[in-house]
C-alpha cells in the first residue's frame, strides 16, 4: 500500500517535470539548428582559409588543427561570458554538435562549479560531459587500431 | 566563383550533421552528452571504414568542425599510429592525433574557469 503511494507520487512528480520543461518548437529549431551549425562550420573554413593564405608554409592538416584549436579557444571564451548559452537555447543542435559544443561541455561545468573549489569543483567537473565522449573516443579508437593491426 | 562553391557545400554538410543531431534530440529526447558520445563513434567507425576521407574531401571544414571530425581523428590518429608504430600505436595513435585538441579545450576551460563567474540565467 505504501510502496503503491510512493509510485504514484513519482509519477506526479513526472507528469509536474513534463509541464515545466522547456517544449521544443521541432520545425523552427530545425531550421536554427541547420543554420547555426553551417555558420559555425564555414567560420571554422573561413579561418583555415586565412591562416593558409596568411602562413603560405601551412599544409592543410596543419591549418585544420590551428583552426580547432582557434575555434575551441573562441567557444570557451563565449561560453565563460555567457553568450554561448544565448545561441544554445534556440540552436540546439546546432551548437552541440560543432566542435565548439564540445569546448562549450568543459568549460560550462567549470565556471559552474568554480565555488565548490579549484580542485574539486573546477577541475572534477571540468569533465562531467566531456569525459564520457573521451572515454568512448578512445576506447573505439583503441579497437580500430586493434582491428587495422590484425586484419 | 570556385570559392562561394566550396562555401556552400561547407555550410551544407555543416548544416546537416547538425540537424541530424537536432532530429535525434526531438525523437528521442537524448542528452547532448549522448549525442556527443554518439557522434564521435558515429565518426570513428565512418573513418574506420573509409567513408569519412570522401566526405572530408567533399566539405573540408563541414566535415572536420561538426564533433564527428573530432572521432574521425581518433580513428585515423589510431590507424596511422599501427602503420608507424605496430601495436603501441594503437595505444598511443588516437590521443597523439587529438591531443592539440583536447589540452586546449581543457586549458581554456581551466583559464575561463579561474576568470569568469557563473551568472544566474535569464531565460
Amino acid at each position: 500500500m505504501k510502496k503503491e503511494k510512493h509510485l504514484s507520487r513519482n509519477e506526479q512528480y513526472n507528469i509536474y517535470v513534463e509541464a515545466k520543461i522547456p517544449k521544443t518548437k521541432s520545425f523552427p529549431s530545425l531550421i536554427y539548428s541547420f543554420l547555426v551549425g553551417g555558420v559555425i562550420c564555414m567560420i571554422g573554413q573561413g579561418i583555415n582559409d586565412g591562416l593558409m593564405a596568411i602562413f603560405p608554409t601551412m599544409g592543410q592538416e596543419e591549418a585544420n588543427s590551428w583552426m580547432l584549436i582557434i575555434l575551441i579557444f573562441i567557444a570557451s571564451l563565449l561560453t565563460g561570458l555567457g553568450w554561448y548559452d544565448r545561441i544554445g537555447v534556440f540552436a540546439g543542435a546546432g551548437s552541440i554538435v560543432p566542435i565548439t559544443g564540445f569546448s562549450n561541455s568543459i568549460t560550462s561545468p567549470a565556471v559552474e562549479f568554480k565555488k565548490e573549489g579549484i580542485i574539486f569543483g573546477l577541475c572534477v567537473k571540468m569533465f562531467s560531459v566531456a569525459g564520457p565522449v573521451i572515454v568512448c573516443g578512445l576506447v573505439i579508437s583503441f579497437i580500430t587500431g586493434i582491428i587495422y593491426l590484425f586484419f | 566563383m570556385e570559392m562561394f562553391l566550396t562555401y556552400l557545400k561547407v555550410f551544407a554538410v555543416g548544416g546537416l550533421i547538425c540537424l541530424l543531431g537536432q532530429i535525434l534530440i526531438i525523437k528521442t529526447k537524448i542528452t547532448s552528452s549522448r549525442i556527443l558520445v554518439l557522434f564521435v563513434c558515429i565518426g570513428a567507425v565512418l573513418e574506420a571504414v573509409g567513408l569519412y576521407e570522401p566526405i572530408a574531401n567533399f566539405a573540408k571544414a563541414g566535415a572536420t568542425v561538426p564533433i564527428t571530425g573530432f572521432g574521425r581523428s581518433l580513428a585515423k590518429g589510431a590507424i596511422q599510429g599501427v602503420k608507424e608504430m605496430g601495436f603501441l600505436g594503437a595505444f598511443a595513435g588516437g590521443l597523439t592525433a587529438t591531443a592539440a585538441g583536447i589540452t586546449c579545450a581543457v586549458v581554456a576551460a581551466f583559464i575561463f574557469g579561474l576568470i569568469f563567474n557563473s551568472k544566474t540565467k535569464k531565460f
